[in-house]
């Protein structure tokens, strides 16, 4: 107890001398990074799985893409549970000439078995009415919003009419407000056949859904999973919106890892500031061990001095992340969508081991030399301490931020790679950061008194300018990559796309409209576009051998398994398809069953040439041989297909048609002729499509930059803490310099050169860098050419230069403002 | 009468220098009044703490005085700020310190080359390189302190005190961390320079046989001035 209280007066003294400042900085920065990373994952996390049943609207649903049989109604009736049935399918709602793609939910009695339903104007009170009555819906705000409509109404869907009686204020399986697109309508489901969209080829997901006991529930799902057919899937509680909650994972997952950034430039900037401590206090150590102190009592007083320092800022660093989370989830305005659930104390906990982790593992080694303190040293100050520790030492805090890393990507590939990545990326950095400043140092004699002095500093300094350098430009690095080179990739892509490509596709087009549509376009002066059959069709076997989706590994193949897949035939290909695999058919291969492939899906699927396909069709098997590969340019926005076969083959299929076209900026009053001639007929807005792709994409971006932004404090920190760290030296020059008869001006210029080129390299660094995982993003990503951007570079290096001058100069008024006299006696 | 012409190069005009002590002020120096004619060269011996360093120090204007002041060539440095008493310093003053102070950054040259160039000087380079050579270090231009021996390296610090043709040179015990023959060769280096270049030499040491070598002697105890 004597020791902890001593440490603790210990800590008093050195927490008013200012000795700890930049320690306990970096580590509250750490752990805040962390800690609101793990609250904001955690609570959406939870959002999803503690209400997952509400999020479901049932106990258990059997989701399927073609009408489900009555027996799976009945034997659940039978079983005492309660059922009822819904329909999603998208489609385009119409409100005073203006059209909007929206996601239809029909619902029928009973419906949500689970959660609640609620409504504007009932208030927040439950509503009696748990579902629309016929002919009329209910909308959610965003729908309301995008199209101007108030409580009372209309609005067109399909063939028919219907009045708005109510704006949903909150939703069972609602998507989370992060990851939603299409605005939502709700309807009775006895309305939805007179509206006429329910047609061949039409993709609406069927669903049936049961609520009751656990293990009437458990018994059932037992009883069903036997009876499922192709196509069909139950979902229980815990399977509630796989898409979501795998886009969350990976959302967790690298926010995670963004977040861990900034722990390891702390971790530099703990183990720098330990260092002066240790420096500052070996006369202190050395007079304590002089008076009787063993070198166990000296360690363990600073133990648990940094003990006490570690757990005061971890806690600092968990409150700053629990406000931080707190910001992001408005800002990202998850909380509009759905409450979300209070924070739960898990990622506090974590965040807590965490800044301890990273002061155990690099404040410890520095420390342990504190003990070794030769007792002469009070005689005979040039002594020092023994350095062989140092090396050795910091493995131990490396392991700790490799394990941190690891078990963050949850996927010791991923783990890896991101590890080595940063080592590679370090080293890299640090040999061009040194090579650059040994040529800067260089070139210091072409230039004035001011700046060659500057130069010769940040030579002489090197491994300290370095870890500057390379900490700054890391944290530079993905701030330029998430802001300048994100909109560049974007523009590429955009301008990479033809500047008449097509922007409307029009799905669900029936055998018996192709002629009036054929008008349609005639009598609005459109070119004619070219329409394809399409044929739903399920993969069922390759090579004669069954597939599922348990054979891939991979989600892409899981889901293309899972799926159908849209067929066509066609006598040519289409220009921007290209063979890269056997050869498209002649006339006489018509009416014979062969597959032309793309390449992308082949790969993913492992189908090679002449490989045997057997399809699913409506309940009808086909199978043929894959009789070439295609290559698709799909940046064409042109409607294409995976599989087509050649004519004479899937014409006697239930076929729907498919379209696209080009439509200017001042028709799209055709657009909303169009739904009203053919209701049934889809229309999908791609450039609509596009931004709203986009606004999710911005939230996930500004949800990285926003964690990125303590990896920029963090590398500040590491920056600051190497100014402290040179503090004493750089205080004599200036003081020298004073004492040479240099000017305040001079002085300040002698000074900000040696931080302009720290700061000036430290952006250099970070433009290449962000250009270099640009270019890497935009050839094996997207696609396009990179075409670098010079302003890069510009505002990299101005930043870092004027990063760094904001963060120096209270260094240097404290240099300028000490009487010289004063500095030279200290060091003298 | 021919002296009362001349004007002083220095003079201390009842300089104390109190520091605060607790509740109390120390008295580190009382009442110093004395002035130095060109070409002059003044020993000020004293014991260690008697005030010798803080004399200097405020005769250089590198620390400011409890009351009175001092006149370098006939100007109150007091009542300048800090810069017009640096650029003062770089017109006039030379300086060699015990621990001879060299920019660890700079080569030997640009350590020389320094106060040439905050002076304006355009011939910096040739100047510091021309000196460097007088004093022996011809073939060590580019050497960095850390490469140089302890005499080298207060070698490098007189030709820098040297190198702007100074009218006065303020040495601080410059054989403090030396042994006596590398401490003899560059007092015997100060004297020769000061002879060539018809500088003022100030010299403070508690050193009584290097005091000798030069014309005038101050003694300073207690903070107290007598000749």
């Amino acid at each position: 107890m004597k020791v902890i209280a001593l440490s603790l007066r210990m800590l008093r003294r050195d927490w008013r001398s200012g000795e700890l400042r930049v320690l306990t900085a970096a580590l509250v920065i750490a752990v805040a990074s962390v800690t609101t990373v793990g609250f904001f994952t955690d609570r959406v996390q939870r959002a999803l799985s503690d209400e997952a049943n509400q999020l479901l609207g049932a106990d258990l649903v059997l989701a399927s893409d073609h009408p489900i049989q009555h027996d799976f109604e009945q034997e659940a009736k039978r079983r005492g549970l309660r059922v009822t049935r819904t329909l999603k399918f998208p489609s385009m709602v119409l409100h005073a000439e203006t059209g909007q793609l929206t996601e239809i939910k029909a619902v029928a009695a009973g419906y949500p078995l689970r959660g609640e339903l609620h409504t504007v104007p009932q208030s927040s009170a439950p509503t009696n009415a748990t579902l629309p009555e016929p002919g009329s819906v209910w909308v959610d705000p965003r729908l309301a919003s995008r199209l101007g409509f108030n409580v009372g109404d209309p609005i067109e869907l399909g063939n028919s009419r219907f009045r708005i009686s109510a704006v949903i204020s909150e939703e069972p399986d609602y998507p989370i407000g992060f990851f939603s697109i299409a605005p939502r309508l709700l309807m009775n489901l006895s309305d939805v056949a007179a509206t006429g969209l329910i047609q061949t080829g039409s993709r609406i997901a069927y669903q049936l859904l049961f609520a009751g006991e656990p293990e009437a529930i458990a018994d059932f799902r037992a009883w069903g999973q036997t009876r499922l057919t192709l196509g069909e899937r139950l979902e229980g509680i815990r399977d509630a919106r796989p898409e979501i909650k795998a886009a969350l994972e990976r959302a967790q997952k690298y926010l995670g890892l963004a977040a861990l950034m900034s722990v390891v430039l702390a971790a530099v900037a703990v183990a720098l500031a330990a260092q002066r401590f240790v420096q500052r206090h070996l006369d202190g150590c050395a007079m304590m061990r002089c008076l009787g102190a063993g070198q166990n009592a000296i360690l363990r007083l600073y133990f648990y001095h940094f003990l006490l320092l570690g757990m005061a800022a971890s806690l600092l660093g968990c409150l700053i992340g629990l406000l931080a989370q707190e910001f992001l989830a408005h800002w990202l305005s998850v909380l509009a969508a759905r409450q979300l659930p209070y924070p739960n104390p898990l990622p506090a906990i974590h965040g807590f081991a965490c800044g301890l982790l990273l002061l155990l593992g690099f404040a410890l080694p520095p420390l342990m030399r504190l003990g070794q303190v030769p007792t002469l040293r009070v005689l005979r100050r040039e002594l020092g301490i023994p350095k062989a520790m140092g090396g050795v030492g910091y493995i131990l805090g490396f392991a700790v931020i490799a394990a941190m890393l690891l078990w963050q990507a949850n996927d010791l590939k991923l783990g890896m790679y991101v590890l080595g990545g940063l080592i590679v990326g370090a080293v890299l950095f640090a040999c061009i950061a040194l090579v650059l400043l040994k040529l800067l140092g260089r070139l210091r004699s072409g230039v004035g008194v001011a700046w060659r002095f500057g130069l010769a500093s940040a030579r002489r300094r090197s491994s300290g300018s370095v870890v500057q350098v390379v900490c700054l430009s890391a944290g530079m690095m993905a701030l330029l990559l998430l802001t300048l080179v994100r909109s560049d990739l974007l523009q590429s892509w955009k301008s990479s796309l033809p500047p008449a490509a097509p922007n409307r596709f029009l799905v669900n087009i029936q055998q018996d409209q192709l002629q009036a549509l054929h008008d349609f376009f005639a009598d609005h002066g459109l070119d004619q576009p070219r329409i394809f059959p399409m044929v739903r069709g399920r993969l069922t076997a390759i090579n004669g051998k069954t597939v599922t989706s348990a054979d891939y590994p991979e989600q892409r193949a899981k889901r293309l398994i899972e799926r159908e897949f849209n067929l066509s035939w066609a006598r040519e290909m289409q220009d921007d398809n290209r063979i890269v695999a056997g050869r498209w058919w002649r006339e006489q291969d018509t009416g014979k069953v062969m597959f032309s492939v793309e390449q992308g899906l082949a790969e993913t699927l492992g189908i090679r040439l002449g490989a045997t396909l057997t399809y699913d069709i409506a309940g009808v098997v086909l199978s043929g041989q894959v009789a070439s590969l295609r290559k698709v340019d799909w940046d064409s926005f042109r409607v294409n297909f995976f599989v087509i076969a050649p004519p004479g083959v899937l014409e006697n299929h239930p076929v729907s048609y498919i379209t696209s076209f080009y439509l200017t900026a001042d028709r799209w009053a055709v657009i909303n002729d169009l739904v009203k001639a053919f209701p049934n007929i889809l229309v999908i807005d791609v450039a609509a499509i596009i931004s709203q792709v986009q606004k999710i994409m911005d939230k996930v971006v500004r949800a990285v930059e926003f964690v990125f932004m303590f990896s920029l404090l963090a590398g500040l920190m590491v920056l600051y803490a190497a100014i402290v760290a040179a503090q004493d030296e750089r205080m004599l020059e200036a003081v020298m310099l004073r004492t040479l008869g240099a000017s305040t001006g001079q002085i300040m210029r002698a000074q900000l050169s040696e931080f302009v080129a720290i700061g000036g390299l430290a952006g250099l660094l970070a433009a290449t860098g962000a250009s270099a995982l640009g270019y890497v993003l935009a050839s094996n990503v997207l696609n396009v050419a990179y075409v670098l951007n010079p302003w890069l570079w510009i505002i990299g290096s101005a930043g870092g230069v004027a990063v760094v001058i904001l963060a120096c100069l209270p260094q240097l008024r404290a240099a300028l403002n000490r009487a010289p006299l004063q500095s030279l006696q200290s060091h003298g | 009468m021919t002296e009362n012409r001349i004007q002083p190069i220095v003079q201390a005009v009842q300089l104390t220098k109190q520091v605060p002590n607790g509740a109390a002020y120390l008295t580190i120096l009382q009442d110093v009044s004395f002035t130095v004619l060109p070409r002059e060269a003044v020993a000020i011996l004293g014991a260690s703490g008697s005030g010798k360093s803080t004399l200097l120090g405020l005769l250089a204007g590198l620390d400011t005085p409890s009351s009175g002041t001092v006149k370098l060539n006939g100007v109150d440095i007091f009542a300048l700020d800090e810069d017009g008493r640096a650029a003062l310093r770089a017109g006039m003053l030379g300086f060699v310190f015990q621990s001879f102070q060299l920019l660890p950054a700079l080569t030997a040259l640009e350590n020389v080359m320094l106060p040439l160039e905050l002076a304006g000087n355009p011939d910096a380079r040739m100047q510091a390189e021309h000196i460097l050579q007088h004093v022996g270090l011809g073939e060590r231009l580019h050497h960095y302190p850390k490469h140089l021996s302890g005499g080298e390296q207060q070698r490098v610090a007189v030709a820098r005190a040297f190198a702007g043709k100074p009218k006065l040179l303020l040495a601080d015990e410059p054989t403090g961390n030396l042994d006596s023959a590398t401490g003899a060769q560059i007092i015997e280096l100060i004297f020769v320079l000061n002879l060539e270049q018809g500088t003022t030499l100030l010299m403070v040491t508690h050193d009584e046989a290097l005091s000798r070598r030069c014309g005038r002697l101050l003694h300073l105890t207690a903070g107290v001035l007598s000749e």
